[in-house]
């Protein structure tokens, strides 16, 4: 019997090619998120906000504590946002160049917020973890912990906080760092609860890894979706925090910046018709937060696909 | 539901405990005490000034002389700033205003927020529901001190229809802004709450059922839906007193209304330690109690509850 030759091969090579390609639930995930039309939306005005906050400073053709005398005192004439000068988002109520200042405090602001998150994540997920997988009187301690934390008027604490060991980004960081890990570790720990009688736990303990490691090793890789939901919905309540006690003038130092002080500012002068002052810093901050609001929304319905 | 209330307490009362004592000790380890000026003292007057308000016992014993004059007596000492006065005539006389425009925001919020939900629910996917939806995604990113100027640059400066602060004995141009203002945050979220809380009881089996019978669409709602969808609503409600209360601190500031939140902000820049603390732990106790009652609301209330 002859056989073609060609066909023979052609149709060996359409079998090898049946083979199914394995699909992760991460390929999916990410599938999902690029579908996302708001998620998209606010990744880009996020990274659009980060390239201003990279790239403002080489932009700049003023110091944040330089005070044009040429325009002081006539601000509100001289002071709006234009090219000519040189300040493109016009001065703030004593001649300092508004456009460094407002990359200054996007700087500040999403510094807090990221590393708010970052300590939380950190924190919280070793916490969570721990208090889940340990179980028993430990869990029960480290728990009623959180909830005596969380009972806390935090706000007021942080605030003093700052007034007793005196307003500096370090504080900042140390105070938000310090309440920002409560919810995470909740979440965390319910999720240990639900992975800690699976199989490959199991597994891993039959063979005798020890349990720090399985905390490690195993658990916390299975939490990274969750984890990653909530660090981004974090970031931006922490900027809301940070803006808050600036708005209250507690917060970062002059000539230093925030989101919350300069809007702080500019709601102070809108009387005088300067309203850029409260305009741009109010722009920024709102498109961040809804940016980070929009990401975190669409990570979560990427990562749980039970919602669906 | 006695055990449940004693189990509440005893970590209630721990909490408050620990509040006090922490932000007494923090107090303690602030560099410079509260009397450190720009003048130097002489030692003999500021050893003076220190047995005066106890400051030269050990610490231990501060701590126990401070924790039983606030529990015992409500007693916060006297201010290190204002000399003539004690955190309590601060308390009093700051305290009654934040509390009236706080119930009046507080009341706004849920009834606007419960109404808003229910009706985006009940119209699912109408414009109403998309209203009520863009309405808790906008606020998400305006609170407080972000809605604050915005509504006096609206109403003060553009249209001039409200004044732009002050209080004048709670007239109401002057509490409408702070209203507004304090609630708007939380009108949204119960709203986002409520909406998706009502959807799926609109879906379950007894809501099926009563339409099954006849039931009139309103009689459906308010009597079978209404109260199991109000459930989460009241578990929201404890975080969004502390929040509220927080709140109230950029109110007061930006409204000039007088509350305790402008003393605690102006304790914090003259660095006024006790009057921070006496705050702190007012704002810490009625928070702690506003929770305890909405536990036991919700035990009282929800019947899947076992405690």
């Amino acid at each position: 019997m002859i056989i073609e030759k060609e066909k023979m091969t052609s149709l060996a090579d359409r079998l090898v090619e049946q083979e199914v390609k394995g699909r992760s639930p991460w390929t999916d995930a990410r599938k999902r998120f690029l579908r996302n039309r708001a998620a998209m939306a606010g990744l880009v005005v996020l990274v659009l906000v980060l390239i201003f906050a990279a790239t403002g400073p080489f932009l700049a053709r003023f110091s944040i504590d330089e005070i044009d005398f040429m325009i002081i005192g006539q601000v509100a004439e001289l002071g709006g946002p234009s090219f000519e000068t040189g300040h493109y988002f016009g001065t703030d109520d004593l001649g300092r160049d508004l456009f460094a200042r407002v990359v200054q405090g996007t700087q500040v602001s999403l510094m807090v917020g990221i590393v708010g998150a970052g300590i939380a994540v950190i924190a919280g997920t070793l916490y969570g973890a721990v208090a889940g997988y340990a179980g028993g009187a430990l869990d029960n301690l480290m728990m009623r912990a959180v909830d005596i934390l969380m009972a806390i008027p935090y706000m007021f604490v942080l605030i003093l906080l700052l007034v007793i060991f005196g307003r500096s980004i370090g504080m900042l960081f140390v105070g938000i760092g310090l309440l920002s890990w409560l919810d995470m570790s909740r979440i965390v720990r319910g999720q240990t609860l639900s992975l800690k009688n699976k199989e490959f736990i199991e597994a891993a303990r039959a063979t005798g890894v020890s349990g720090f490691r399985i905390i490690i090793r195993h658990i916390v890789p299975n939490l990274l979706g969750v984890v990653a939901v909530y660090a981004t919905l974090l970031v931006p309540l922490m900027i809301l925090t940070e803006s808050f006690i600036s708005f209250l003038g507690l917060g970062v130092q002059e000539p230093l910046t925030s989101w919350g002080a300069l809007i702080s500012e500019g709601a102070g002068t809108m009387q005088y018709g300067t309203l850029w002052q409260l305009a741009f810093p109010l722009f920024f901050f709102v498109i961040t937060l809804f940016g980070f609001f929009f990401v975190g929304d669409g990570l979560r319905d990427a990562l749980d696909p039970k919602d669906r | 539901m006695f055990n449940f209330i004693l189990k509440r307490l005893a970590v209630a009362v721990p909490t408050l405990l620990i509040l006090i004592i922490l932000s007494y000790v923090l107090m303690h380890a602030a560099p410079g005490g509260p009397f450190t000026q720009e003048r130097a003292v002489p030692p003999e007057i500021m050893a003076n000034l220190e047995a005066k308000y106890g400051l030269n016992q050990p610490l231990w014993k501060q701590i126990l002389t401070y924790v039983t004059d606030v529990t015992t007596r409500f007693d916060f000492g006297p201010s290190f700033v204002y000399k003539d006065r004690s955190v309590n005539e601060i308390i009093a006389q700051g305290f009654p205003i934040t509390l009236t425009y706080g119930t009046i925001s507080f009341v706004v919020a849920v009834l606007a927020g419960c109404t808003l939900g229910v009706l985006a629910a009940v119209y699912h996917n109408s414009w109403l529901d998309y209203l009520a939806v863009g309405i808790s995604v906008g606020a998400q990113v305006l609170p407080n001190f972000v809605m604050a100027p915005i509504l006096v640059l609206v109403f003060t400066l553009w249209l001039g229809w409200l004044p732009g602060g002050g209080w004048q004995g709670g007239e109401w141009q002057f509490l409408v802004m702070p209203v507004i203002a304090l609630s708007t945050s939380f009108m949204a979220s119960i709203a986002r709450i409520t909406r998706s809380s009502m959807l799926e009881v609109l879906n379950a089996n007894h809501i099926r059922t009563a339409r099954a019978k006849g039931l009139p669409t309103r009689r459906v709602i308010l009597r079978h839906a209404l109260k199991p969808a109000l459930l989460p609503v009241i578990s929201y409600l404890g975080p969004a007193f502390v929040t509220m209360i927080t709140g109230s601190v950029v109110i007061d500031m930006f409204f000039s209304t007088g509350g305790i939140g402008l003393f605690f902000v102006n304790a914090a820049l003259n660095r006024d330690y006790s009057v921070m603390m006496g705050i702190t732990i007012l704002v810490g106790g009625l928070t702690i109690i506003f929770n305890l009652v909405v536990d036991i609301l919700y035990a009282w209330i929800d019947p899947k509850i076992r405690y």
